[in-house]
């Protein structure tokens, strides 16, 4: 209570502040005359608005990991520990090895498969760093129970994905500490958008009008042959 | 007037085109039906509308579409998706018109369900390399100095992402449905950075959801900076649950998984977060296997809307063929439509606003007589991008990147005007 109080004050002495720069501001015309001075570019003006976090806020909120482990929470969890969270927190939906049930994710596998007809992307074929997986499973994960886990049991679960991944032995055991050393087979994989050199063929200054083809179009593929379209309509239209 | 010079526009375009062969009958001046034989009842007749008295005012206060557009609806595919709290559904594209995509018709997006938020309880929160971390309530967010209103397409990387191996969904609800153009208000995303002060190391942000599955994105400063808005409403009024009530962030002609809904925290940082959004999803796998990540920029695409699969023709003679083009690049320049499947092109009318990263909506008028059409649209943006074909999209990607397919989509339509999804080679 006494803290709101308080804050109130503060935003209001602030407020205060604001008003009297916007004054300051006005004058400011009678002394456009003097010889000008570059000066760094002023910070923009503060509104007062809001209020500062309160530093339990920030740690409440701010659980965003980052690659070079910035924002891992200290502890631990062993493959055998993350086998156990897996079996009663995971594996309705992803099936007992990371196999996936019916249309949910697959978690485990897929290596290799990535330029073939169906890739399939699991932290051991595609995702570039583990820290990916820690932040994900903590924030959303379990499904419809998000953020239920300790920091221990993602630590666990995220140890039990590397082995289900074939990336660590069944021993393994993941901290804080040697977290940053686990590194994922496609991590060389990705690389920034490079739309504008590769696909630089795409700016093009007259496309072409007429004749663009040298033989009229044939359709060479059917949406209807495939027939996955939701409630759509048996028979053809009527034309009048 | 209109109509003279719209006959000689089709006229020049056939003769530019060599279509004249090819079955569209163009230019010849259409005689009225004769009466029919007995009058029609709907005119002889006094109809209930136009005898009783209707609801009176209140009786819908907040109104809904008549009762005869009920199939006006967005729809989704069951097979896509697990469940569908983490699913998607589509904008029914072609039963709009204009630029502007009605509230309640907007596609929907969500990873872990609607979140439901009372705005009275809604906190947003910058954090990380700022002087000051910061607090905000919507009470904040509204006193703030320099609102704006902008309208900005939304579209979803994914959008076209199951015609990658091929014609495969039969509607451009479908095909293209994961679009939508909305007026917001809101302010800039910079007013929040400098009210807490960033630090000369910042250079990208986390955007964060209040939502079950946290959605988080990383962005860069830059963009950040330069357009970003914190906005509360859309098209007038406060935003929809499912478009992230009371607070989403709006990041212009970048793809729609960025646009965090209900927007609860901003952390700046020095480096991207590589988060699951754009590592395991929103990356595009290339044929050699090597993914490109960050590909933000939404590139320019169309589709004609009318006809389409689920808007077949109906009538010989004097129809309107129209359609949607947006560029994440900035402005639609010209949009060019085939109805031969891209061996000869017309340019397109456009009518209403042209804004930059937003829908345009253009028309082609044109006489059909009952022959096979092909029709294509093809959009040009203010940078000299034109939309390539899919089989040029092929040539660079391979099929394996489910996003950012942005290219030529054919709609065949039959002599009976039955209209399906095709690919033309």
């Amino acid at each position: 209570m006494s803290r709101s109080v308080k804050a109130l004050a503060v935003a209001a002495v602030i407020a205060m502040a604001g008003g009297a720069t916007m004054v300051l501001a006005q004058q400011r015309p009678a002394q456009s005359q003097r010889p000008v001075v570059q000066a760094p570019a002023p910070a923009p003006a503060k509104t007062g608005l809001g209020r500062e976090a309160h530093p339990a806020e920030v740690a409440a909120w701010a659980i965003a990991v980052r690659p070079d482990g910035q924002g891992l929470p200290a502890g631990r969890g062993t493959v055998k520990q993350g086998e156990e969270v897996y079996q009663t927190q995971c594996a309705a939906c992803h099936g007992e090895f990371g196999e996936g049930a019916g249309r949910w994710p697959v978690l485990a596998g897929g290596r290799g498969s990535l330029t073939g007809e169906n890739p399939e992307k699991t932290l051991g074929s595609f995702w570039p760093y583990l820290s990916t997986t820690f932040d994900y499973v903590r924030r959303a994960m379990p499904y419809g129970n998000a953020q239920s886990l300790s920091n221990d049991e993602v630590y666990a679960l995220t140890a039990y994905l590397l082995f289900l991944n074939d990336v660590v032995p069944e021993t393994f055991e993941l901290t804080r500490e040697n977290f940053t050393t686990v590194r994922l087979p496609n991590v060389g994989g990705f690389y920034d958008d490079d739309r504008e050199t590769t696909e630089r063929a795409f700016w093009r200054a007259n496309p072409c009008m007429t004749n663009c083809r040298p033989e009229p179009a044939r359709v060479t593929g059917r949406a209807r042959v495939i027939d996955v379209t939701p409630g759509e309509r048996p028979a053809g239209p009527r034309v009048e | 007037m209109p109509r003279e010079t719209a006959t000689l526009n089709r006229r020049g375009f056939l003769a530019a085109a060599g279509l004249g062969g090819a079955g569209v009958v163009a230019g010849i001046p259409h005689a009225s039906a004769a009466p029919p034989a007995a009058p029609d009842p709907l005119i002889t007749d006094v109809q209930d509308w136009a005898r009783t008295l209707g609801d009176g005012v209140q009786a819908r206060p907040y109104g809904s579409p008549s009762q005869f557009e009920k199939h006006v609806v967005r729809r989704d595919v069951e097979w896509l998706t697990a469940s569908r709290e983490s699913s998607v559904n589509f904008t029914p594209l072609h039963e709009l018109d204009g630029i502007i995509t009605p509230s309640g018709l907007c596609f929907e997006r969500h990873h872990g369900g609607i979140a439901e938020i009372d705005p009275a309880k809604h906190r947003l929160m910058i954090n990380g390399l700022v002087d000051k971390p910061m607090v905000f309530t919507l009470d904040d967010l509204k006193r703030f100095p320099g609102r704006v209103n902008r309208a900005y397409f939304l579209e979803c990387a994914a959008n076209s992402g199951m015609e990658w191996r091929g014609a495969q969904l039969n509607g451009c609800q479908f095909t293209h449905g994961m679009v939508h153009n909305v007026w917001y208000s809101g302010i800039p995303l910079k007013s929040l950075l400098d009210e807490a002060g960033l630090k000369t190391n910042a250079k990208w942000l986390l955007a964060e959801g209040a939502d079950s599955s946290g959605m988080t994105r990383s962005i860069p400063l830059e963009k950040a900076l330069k357009d970003c808005l914190v906005v509360w409403t859309m098209n007038g009024e406060m935003l929809r649950p499912e478009q992230g009530y009371p607070l989403r962030l709006v990041v212009p002609g970048w793809e729609g998984n960025m646009w965090v809904k209900w927007l609860r925290r901003i952390e700046v940082g020095d480096q991207p977060w590589h988060h699951r959004e754009e590592t395991s999803k929103y990356t595009d796998l290339l044929a050699d296997g090597r993914s490109r990540r960050f590909t933000f920029i939404m590139d320019a695409k169309s589709v004609v809307t009318n006809p389409s699969p689920q808007a077949p023709l109906k009538h010989k003679g004097p129809n309107v063929l129209t359609g949607l083009a947006w560029s994440g690049r900035g402005a639609i320049k010209r949009v060019d439509v085939s109805l031969d499947g891209g061996r000869n092109w017309r340019t397109a009318r456009i009518d209403g606003p042209v804004m930059p990263l937003s829908l345009t909506r253009f028309y082609v008028d044109f006489d059909w007589s009952g022959q096979e059409l092909m029709i294509q649209s093809r959009a040009m943006d203010e940078t000299g991008y034109v939309q390539p074909t899919k089989d040029e999209l092929r040539k660079v990607r391979g099929t394996n990147s489910i996003y950012h397919n942005n290219g030529i989509q054919t709609w065949l339509v039959r002599p009976n005007g039955e209209t399906e999804n095709v690919e033309v080679g």
